[in-house]
């Protein structure tokens, strides 16, 4: 035998569960890194200070009471579709049909705003509005589920495709409603104010923060304690186990779907109602896409996830504040968020493995002698 | 009446930017990678090519020295390398450091797509020149040089003739893509990756090689459908967002041609004219119905993956291991 065998100078392993602090120092040193990077990114586009720039991104969350009322808005509204998606990922059913759901929640609450105002009184129809909401977007998930739970049809590609559809739905309405507009829908009962969601002490989103942060408990409850939680964590571990223990895996699919999609309704109902009094078809935001990294980055537990949304959104508003201090396009704050994803998704490999040094085969063998 | 010869071309025109990412996917998607990060790579190619046809045109045409040979080269290697580093980008993620597949592509694509809309808004400003925006007419010219020469061409002429050279290396590139992926050992292996990394892995196949080469090529093929997209379709000029969703539309072609790159090339022409039927302004058509048009390739593309796991045939369907990452010590 002359060929030698090479041996590689480290291999990968699993690691066993680290201690959640251990978890979140690896996290945490990964996004430091991330906002050196991009210091450096930045100063070297601009030419300013790198430091100068963290200080105007937090003036840009944190500047007034008005910046931050819209940055707790803005967490609230994340955090609400990243609960929907959550149970669906737990089951390991990749529902990227956030944005889509919460348009067709959406636009079924502006559908009933409009036409339903005349004839039912303020209560009655917020309530409407909200039950619209939540079984437009139950639909609008439950039918890819479906596909999914009878025939296998792969969840990922659907409800990506179900997005567009949405998008194009509630681009067809205005559309058709104002053919001679500007393509806009333009305020809602403007001077009704008919199916508004009231002001708590005087603050428009107080009542939608409120609502999330219930929202947050119950989800975390549901999944946490209750059977359901139980069946969806199992079904997500193994379909066979879940066959095998009795589980019916495919109602299981489509409950859970119908839960999402139902959340994601209701996100669409406090956008129209309770924030824009209006819709367009960028209303979500692309937050049904940044809601699968607000999830997956809180590692599907609920209470993380504010954390993590509040992470996502301060970014977001920070670089487009530094964006617009040093008169660059907006589209820079994407790149900075981009980078510091990179980074995160990274540093989940450090949490889940370790890389070990391979010992010699001489080595090896010496020791053994 | 319906003028079928003027139709056809700009369809396939349309088409063109669709075939690139389509047939770029399929080769990523049968290593098991499913990359979201595709709108985000093509807004990548678009735009590192810009700025290579930028700061070429800048040195040249003032001096009279611009080269078209040089302006189309310039651009192309620029374009397959910004998208090269954003496949390799997604591979380190996803094959090496076995990050989710969708949460890596979703975040390329933010990335990307931030990468495209900012160097095409500032380049001017970064470059301090006195440009006010992005405007390359001497590249988009060399770009969209055709073989037909004649100023009143035959309808044989315009069908077949009147295209720049990228649509003829799109329709060349996806062909092979098929002949590789169906024919020759390597896509034999390619497609065992994607199928069961597990065995392709004990049958001595390098698992992380195939998905590394399958991605990053794939990557600078979809690519050159955003470098197409600015230098061809829009002679050169880069506006913001003017690319649009055509990198999500490029996925659902994916799924619409059941993984088979040389039917992308007459389903991205298919696509490509149902497109136009959405943004033709004919009179006879109100903003409403357009909308409900552009609804149709996702439609479509809904329909066809419903069917393909209805019948259930073996071949049509995904790769077995689309989306999940492969860990050699993991069974």
């Amino acid at each position: 035998m002359n060929k030698k065998t090479r041996v590689p100078l480290f291999h990968i392993a699993k690691r066993s569960t680290l201690p959640w602090y251990h978890a979140w120092a690896i996290r945490g040193g990964a996004l430091i890194l991330a906002l050196l990077v991009c210091a450096g990114v930045t100063a070297i586009l601009t030419g300013e200070n790198a430091f100068l720039l963290y200080v105007t991104m937090v003036k840009g969350s944190f500047g007034s009471v008005r910046k931050i009322w819209v940055l707790l808005q803005n967490i609230a509204m994340l955090l609400c579709v990243s609960l929907a998606v959550t149970p669906a990922f737990r089951m390991r059913c990749w529902n990227l049909g956030g944005e889509g759901q919460v348009l067709v929640g959406g636009l079924a609450s502006v559908l009933v705003m409009t036409f339903l105002s005349p004839y039912l009184p303020n209560g009655l129809l917020i309530l409407v509005m909200l039950l619209a909401s939540i079984l437009a977007g139950a639909v609008w998930a439950g039918i890819p589920a479906i596909f999914k739970a009878q025939w296998n049809t792969n969840e990922t590609l659907f409800t990506l495709m179900m997005n567009y559809v949405a998008m194009q739905l509630v681009a067809f309405y205005i559309a058709y409603r104002f053919p001679k507009g500007t393509g806009t829908m333009g305020v809602v009962n403007g001077d009704t104010r008919a199916g508004w969601l009231p002001y708590l002490l005087g603050q428009q989103y107080l009542l939608n923060i409120l609502i999330v942060a219930l929202l947050t408990g119950l989800v975390y409850a549901y999944l946490r304690y209750s059977k359901h939680g139980y069946e969806i964590a199992v079904v997500g571990e193994s379909e066979r186990t879940a066959r095998y223990v009795g589980i019916n895996v495919k109602r299981v699919i489509i409950r859970t779907m119908l839960l999402s999609g139902a959340i994601c309704g209701l996100a669409g109902f406090l956008l129209v109602s309770g924030t824009d009094h209006s819709l367009s078809t960028t209303s979500a935001g692309g937050r049904g896409f940044t809601a699968v990294m607000v999830s997956w980055l809180a590692k599907f537990n609920p209470i993380w996830m504010i954390f993590t949304s509040f992470l996502l959104v301060f970014l977001g508003k920070g670089a487009s504040e530094i964006a617009s201090q040093f008169r660059l396009n907006e589209s820079f704050g994407d790149i900075l968020t981009g980078i510091i994803l990179f980074f995160i998704i990274g540093s989940e490999f450090f949490i889940q493995y370790k890389i070990l040094l391979t010992r010699s085969a001489e080595k090896e063998e010496k020791d053994h002698v | 009446m319906f003028d079928l010869i003027g139709f056809l071309p700009r369809a396939i025109v349309q088409g063109v930017p669709l075939l690139f990412g389509s047939t770029g996917e399929t080769l990523t998607e049968k290593s098991g990678n499913l990359n979201l990060g595709i709108p985000g790579i093509m807004y990548v190619g678009g735009i590192s090519g810009v700025i290579g046809a930028f700061f070429y045109e800048q040195a040249t045409v003032s001096a009279g020295t611009f080269r078209p040979l040089l302006g189309v080269l310039i651009p192309l290697f620029c374009s397959m390398l910004g998208s090269l580093l954003m496949g390799l980008l997604y591979c380190f993620l996803t094959v090496t450091l076995r990050a989710n597949q969708n949460v890596s592509g979703l975040a390329l694509t933010t990335f990307g797509v931030g990468v495209g809309n900012f160097f095409g808004g500032s380049l001017p400003r970064i470059a301090n020149s006195s440009l006010p925006s992005v405007i390359l007419t001497n590249t988009g010219n060399a770009f969209r040089t055709t073989l037909s020469g004649s100023s009143s061409p035959s309808a044989f002429e315009t069908l077949f003739l009147s295209y720049g050279f990228l649509v003829y290396l799109a329709l060349a590139v996806s062909l092979a893509a098929a002949y590789i992926l169906r024919r020759t050992r390597v896509g034999l292996h390619l497609r065992a990756v994607g199928e069961s990394p597990n065995t392709a892995d004990a049958a001595g196949i390098n698992v992380t090689r195939y998905k590394y080469l399958a991605t990053c090529i794939g990557s600078m093929i979809a690519g050159l459908g955003g470098l197409y997209f600015i230098m061809d379709y829009s002679g050169g000029i880069w506006s913001n967002d003017a690319f649009g969703d055509r990198g999500w539309l490029a996925i659902a072609l994916v799924i619409f041609t059941v993984w088979k790159p040389d039917l992308g090339v007459l389903a991205s022409f298919l696509f490509g004219g149902l497109y136009i039927l959405s943004v033709r302004s004919s009179s006879s058509m109100t903003m409403a119905t357009k909308e409900l048009y552009k609804m149709i390739p996702y439609l479509v593309t809904i329909v066809v993956l419903i069917f393909t796991s209805l019948r259930n045939k073996r071949e049509n369907q995904p790769p077995a291991s689309l989306g999940l990452a492969f860990f050699r010590e993991e069974r």
